[in-house]
């Protein structure tokens, strides 16, 4: 369980990222952050695991308070939360296997990592989570080899290798087409019911967070301005959230999306007839 | 609505005009003061004799006495283990000054990464001809002298390039080991150095090729190696000697460059 009270996150330029932003995250819960485009929903996520240094307030994990940890509990801290990045941020030189078994980083001794000598079950963990995303033939290729899917998958890979309690996902779609996005979000959601393991997932798609999202917190200018159901999401919440025109634009820009692959569906079954 | 807009419109502010006519100004009357200083630097006697006297060396040049190649082979072999060894020491050196130097990974900016630039400008700033120079004073003529005066020179080229190839990494690729709970060692192993791996190999075979030039010619100042078989036959004047030698630098020099092209290719 997390829980996140009074975040406030100042950078040094003097911009307030996230003001007073507080709430909870049950087990097993995925939650949809969405918000404008410098609205803090990344500077929030990064403030969990603490890539960002909050300003001021207190994040819990399972009661442990991760806000003042020293470099060694903070590590401690960093291997039980899983992160997934937008752009992947796999290590693009090394292999598939190095990357998965990069989440076992915090676990292993230096010389450990250093030889490639990793624990039997962290291998065998790391098979299974491949085949399980379903990159088990993979494993020695180099990550720039794979495309922008399958290296995402391998990002949900090594996060999960990391045994986490809690994921934190930073627009996992935003660099995938319509039909791929929808397949990693289906992906993640599976993984996080089969493990009772909640989530935090940036997100700019609105209809994809409504697609999938148990709750949806809404931020707008560092502040939280929803918190409920994909179904309380109403056309006035997201104007709120994204003001009027921006909301409107939005909105036709996903239905164009839509219509388009209706109409690309459309037309692969034709041709296939 | 027409009407209301300028016709003209200019590339160039008549200030930025101002200054280039300014700077064209400063290089025409710089160029006439640089041609006036050389012309009375220069004795034009022996400017004139110039074809003559080029025609003559020339002359005694050729052709090269090849039978003095056998010679040679233990000099090009010294020559050969001088930029080999001298590359290797420099890197050695270069690789933890390029971290200290460099601003995403370097301990304390205040410091060290002074300290590291210090140590990459003052090593570029000194030719490895100098280098040797300085080193045959103080541990005597020889290969070693060479060998550290290659490895001096070699710190701070080496040291620079990595430390900007290590600038360059990608952020995300470290942020992502970072919040597995690495540790600063581990983030160093998985998520810097496969990033400038391929930026090292090629630095330092692109530095071994330049060093197998300059260890060429450090024999001039007792280094070792063919450069000291060049000074001895330009001492006696033996021309064909040194015809042979030139060739025979100007070959291996070849090699090299043709090996260090098919290995950055191959990295990259």
């Amino acid at each position: 369980m997390l829980n996140v009270e009074h975040l406030t996150k100042t950078y040094k330029t003097g911009d307030k990222a996230l003001s007073d932003v507080s709430f909870t995250v049950e087990k097993g819960q995925v939650v949809g952050l969405i918000g404008p485009s410098g609205a803090g929903k990344s500077s929030l996520i990064r403030c969990v695991n603490r890539l960002v240094e909050p300003t001021s307030g207190a994040i819990k994990l399972n009661g442990t308070d991760l806000v003042g940890l020293g470099a060694g509990d903070l590590r401690r801290a960093r291997r039980r939360i899983g992160m997934i990045f937008q752009e992947y941020a796999l290590v693009e030189r090394l292999t598939v296997m190095e990357n998965v078994l990069s989440g076992r980083l915090g676990y292993v001794s230096f010389w450990q990592s250093f030889s490639r000598r990793y624990p039997g079950t962290d291998i065998e963990r790391a098979y299974r989570l491949l085949d399980r995303v379903g990159l088990i033939d993979h494993a020695d290729k180099r990550a720039d080899a794979l495309s922008g899917g399958q290296r995402q998958r391998v990002g949900i890979a090594r996060a999960l290798s990391q045994e986490p309690e809690l994921l934190l996902v930073d627009e996992p779609t935003a660099s995938l087409d319509p039909k791929t996005s929808r397949q990693i979000m289906r992906l993640l959601i599976e993984i996080c019911q089969e493990r009772d393991l909640p989530a935090i997932v940036n997100i700019h798609d609105v209809p994809l967070a409504q697609q999938f999202m148990q709750r949806i917190i809404g931020l707008r200018a560092g502040q939280v301005v929803f918190d409920g159901t994909p179904d309380q999401l109403t056309e006035d919440v997201l104007t709120t959230i994204y003001g009027a025109e921006d909301w409107t634009a939005m909105r036709q820009g996903a239905q164009e999306d839509a219509q388009a692959e209706r109409d690309a569906a459309r037309e692969m079954a034709r041709l296939g007839a | 609505m027409t009407g209301d807009f300028p016709k003209e419109w200019q590339y160039r502010t008549p200030k930025t005009k101002l200054l280039i006519w300014a700077f064209w100004l400063c290089m025409v009357a710089g160029f006439v003061y640089c041609w006036q200083v050389m012309n009375e630097g220069t004795i034009w006697f022996f400017v004139q004799d110039a074809p003559k006297q080029a025609a003559d060396i020339g002359g005694r040049m050729w052709p090269p006495k090849l039978s003095y190649v056998p010679e040679l082979m233990r000099p090009l072999w010294d020559t050969l283990n001088m930029a080999t060894l001298g590359t290797m020491l420099g890197v050695i050196l270069a690789v933890p000054v390029a971290f200290l130097a460099a601003r995403n990974t370097t301990p304390s900016a205040a410091i060290l990464r002074p300290i590291a630039l210090f140590i990459i400008v003052a090593s570029r700033s000194i030719n490895s001809l100098i280098w040797a120079l300085l080193l045959v004073a103080i541990l005597g003529p020889g290969i070693l002298a060479g060998i550290i005066a290659i490895g001096f020179r070699s710190v701070g080229f080496v040291g620079k390039l990595l430390y900007e190839a290590i600038e360059e990494t990608d952020v995300t690729q470290i942020e992502a080991i970072r919040a597995t709970g690495a540790s600063p060692s581990q983030v160093l192993n998985y998520a810097i150095v496969p990033q400038v791996l391929p930026a090292f190999w090629g630095i330092t075979v692109f530095r071994w090729d330049i060093n197998i030039r300059e260890s060429a010619i450090l024999g001039l100042v007792g280094a070792g190696g063919l450069g000291l078989k060049l000074q001895a036959s330009l001492n006696v004047l033996a021309w064909p000697q040194v015809t042979t030698i030139l060739l025979l630098i100007l070959l291996t020099v070849v090699l090299s460059e043709w090996v260090s092209a098919k290995v950055r290719t191959a990295l990259i």
